[in-house]
């Protein structure tokens, strides 16, 4: 168990190590010049110029700007963000929470959902409620969860006028703070759960034809526990990947959900760095966003090995 | 009666037997049949689009937000554009970015993962780490970083979805190769002098194309989807061409006066993904005879 962890360990090193060399050069693709194009058109201040490019450290030659550049990050330091002149870092970290509140809040809007539809649907094959939940699954892989998010808007909020649609509603306190969350959580959790109850559907389905599963039916069993005992507990296993793989769509997802309900999260600040051309806190909070989604799914590997032993004997 | 006739024509053509089986499988299975006719119809939108538009689609009027039935069949847009037309452009904008996208990252793919697969060695040492790197950056926030860096716009936008699809047709291709490349058949083709060229023509290629032609269609899906977000977000197609993304966003901040213009986009989106989910879904259990009858439609 420990060597695998330490396998798994090893070969995240080279991935962050890609991660970090994209980011740092995604920024030395934008066309032109970084410089200029903050600068604006008092670019032909040359005086300026050569300080804004020494104050960014672009008066050195790539490979040490990168090293200088890796160095920092190293330490957490990931730059400065060029219209607040706060570090980014600090920015990231405030904004964190809101962003883990509403992804954790959607994971389990979309749990909630796709575990109990989808274990009833692969238990009752072809019938009303697999056919209905299977539709229901195909059109939600089918909606832009922004535009499912605009149609709550106008449900609940415009039209019902029962739930806040822009904020986080941040200091109004408890339960009141709680109604700004709903709409974000159920709009981004949706769009994940039709992803999730197709995968437990169909690994349900699988594990059901298991000799084990017949073996426990055999004995005399009564259905419920068959399910609930032997075949859940193992059909959850792909499932959890599917949930880690869903840590990506999901800090996409913020992004879009994010602007649709101007919460104060990572993915606005990513979309006002781009838009302000504020590339520190876009190289930063991508950098971040990227890592821990790395992280995650180191999480995800490790769980997963641990619940299948079948792994741990292989690789 | 499809089998019927292909069966009676002389020694039909071995490659062709995927495609019928799949155009049969269309036709008896409804819910591939309804995936055609979404897609079929979305693509004619998309092509007919400057001739069967009733307006042109950036055409303002003095209609702002009107409701459907006047003089627009679906209403007007906040500057009094026919939402229609806006629509009908807007496919053809959201097909063709994707079908681009798609294609060329399709080509890269499928050429990288026959380099890793086929060839391994460093090739396969160079490609599929890059490819896992890419692969474990969030899809939409590859794209937004490389829109981040090239700006908005159409061509950076193209850039950017086909390096976010290029990793899962590698990786698909990569699999498929290394399996192949064991098989005794290889093996002999090796013995008789194949070429490399004739190996990959003749048998790793032909291998490939069941799960090549699942990943093209679903990946068509996501990628109207991403177009819409990265439209959504302003970091997509400019104003003022139309794009169903683009139009959500100045839709939803007119939603308490008229709901259509943010209503009609998104069902098109809707309906597009959905026609190529459909399609990939019956594409899937035509072409890949482990998964038939598995999926129990």
């Amino acid at each position: 168990m420990a060597r695998i962890i330490l396998t798994r360990l090893l070969a995240v090193v080279p991935v962050l190590l890609g991660i970090s060399v994209i980011s740092f050069f995604v920024i030395r693709m934008i066309p032109g010049d970084v410089i200029s194009s903050i600068m604006g058109q008092d670019f032909s201040d040359p005086k300026l110029e050569a300080e804004m490019r020494a104050y960014f450290g672009l008066d050195m030659p790539i490979h040490e700007q990168f090293l200088s550049w890796f160095g920092r990050l190293l330490h957490g330091d990931l730059g400065t963000s060029m219209r607040s002149g706060q570090p980014v870092l600090d920015e990231i970290l405030e904004r964190l929470p809101a962003t883990m509140l509403l992804a954790v809040s959607a994971l389990v809007v979309s749990v909630l959902i796709s575990i109990p539809f989808g274990v009833l649907s692969a238990t009752r094959r072809n019938g009303l409620l697999d056919a209905g939940s299977r539709l229901a699954s195909l059109i939600g892989l089918s909606v832009p969860n922004f535009w499912l998010g605009i149609l709550l808007v106008y449900l609940f909020s415009v039209t019902l006028g029962w739930l806040p649609s822009q904020g986080a509603g941040n200091g109004e306190g408890g339960l009141t703070q709680l109604k700004y969350l709903i709409l974000p959580a159920v709009t981004l959790g949706a769009s994940l759960a039709a992803i999730s109850m197709r995968m437990t559907r169909s690994s349900m389905l699988e594990v059901l034809n298991q000799d084990y599963v017949r073996t426990a039916r055999a004995k005399g069993l009564s259905e419920r526990v068959v399910v609930a005992r032997h075949a859940l507990r193992n059909s959850l296993i792909p499932v959890i990947t599917v949930l880690g793989i869903q840590a990506g769509a999901l800090l996409g997802g913020t992004v879009v959900v994010e602007q649709v309900f101007s919460w104060p999260g990572l993915g606005t600040m990513v979309i006002r760095g781009i838009t302000q051309r504020d590339y520190p806190v876009v190289q930063g909070t991508l950098l971040f966003l990227a890592f821990f989604y790395v992280v995650v799914n180191l999480l995800v590997d490790i769980i997963y090995v641990y619940l299948d032993p079948r792994l741990r004997s292989g690789h | 009666m499809v089998t019927e006739l292909a069966s009676a024509q002389p020694l039909p053509p071995v490659r062709r037997r995927p495609g019928m089986r799949l155009l049969q499988a269309l036709v008896r299975d409804r819910i591939g049949a309804i995936g055609l006719v979404l897609v079929v119809t979305m693509t004619l939108a998309a092509v007919l689009a400057p001739l069967i538009a009733p307006y042109d689609p950036t055409a303002m009027s003095n209609q702002r937000l009107a409701p459907p039935g006047g003089t627009f069949l679906l209403g007007a847009d906040e500057a009094g554009r026919d939402l229609l037309s806006r629509a009908l452009y807007g496919a053809r904008t959201s097909l063709s970015v994707s079908l681009i996208v798609v294609t060329g990252a399709g080509i890269i793919g499928v050429v990288l993962g026959l380099l890793a697969g086929f060839f391994r060695g460093w090739l396969d040492g160079v490609i599929t780490p890059a490819m896992d790197v890419l692969f474990s950056f969030p899809t939409l926030l590859l794209a937004l970083a490389v829109v981040a860096a090239r700006g908005p716009g159409t061509e950076n936008l193209i850039l950017a979805l086909i390096i976010v699809f290029i990793p899962s047709f590698a990786r698909i291709v990569r699999g498929t190769a290394m399996t192949i490349v064991k098989e005794p058949y290889v093996e002999s083709g090796r013995a008789v002098g194949l070429s490399n060229t004739r190996l990959i023509f003749k048998y790793v290629l032909p291998n490939a194309v069941a799960p090549i032609a699942v990943q093209f269609t679903t990946s068509l899906a996501y990628a109207i989807l991403i177009e819409a977000s990265l439209g959504y977000l302003g970091l997509g197609v400019q104003p003022p061409q139309p794009s169903w993304g683009s139009m959500l966003s100045s839709g939803k901040a007119f939603m308490e006066m008229s709901m259509w213009p943010s209503l009609v986009p998104g069902i098109c989106i809707m309906l597009t993904v959905l026609g190529f989910n459909l399609l990939g879904d019956t594409i899937r259990d035509a072409l890949d005879p482990r998964l038939r009858g598995r999926a129990g439609r």
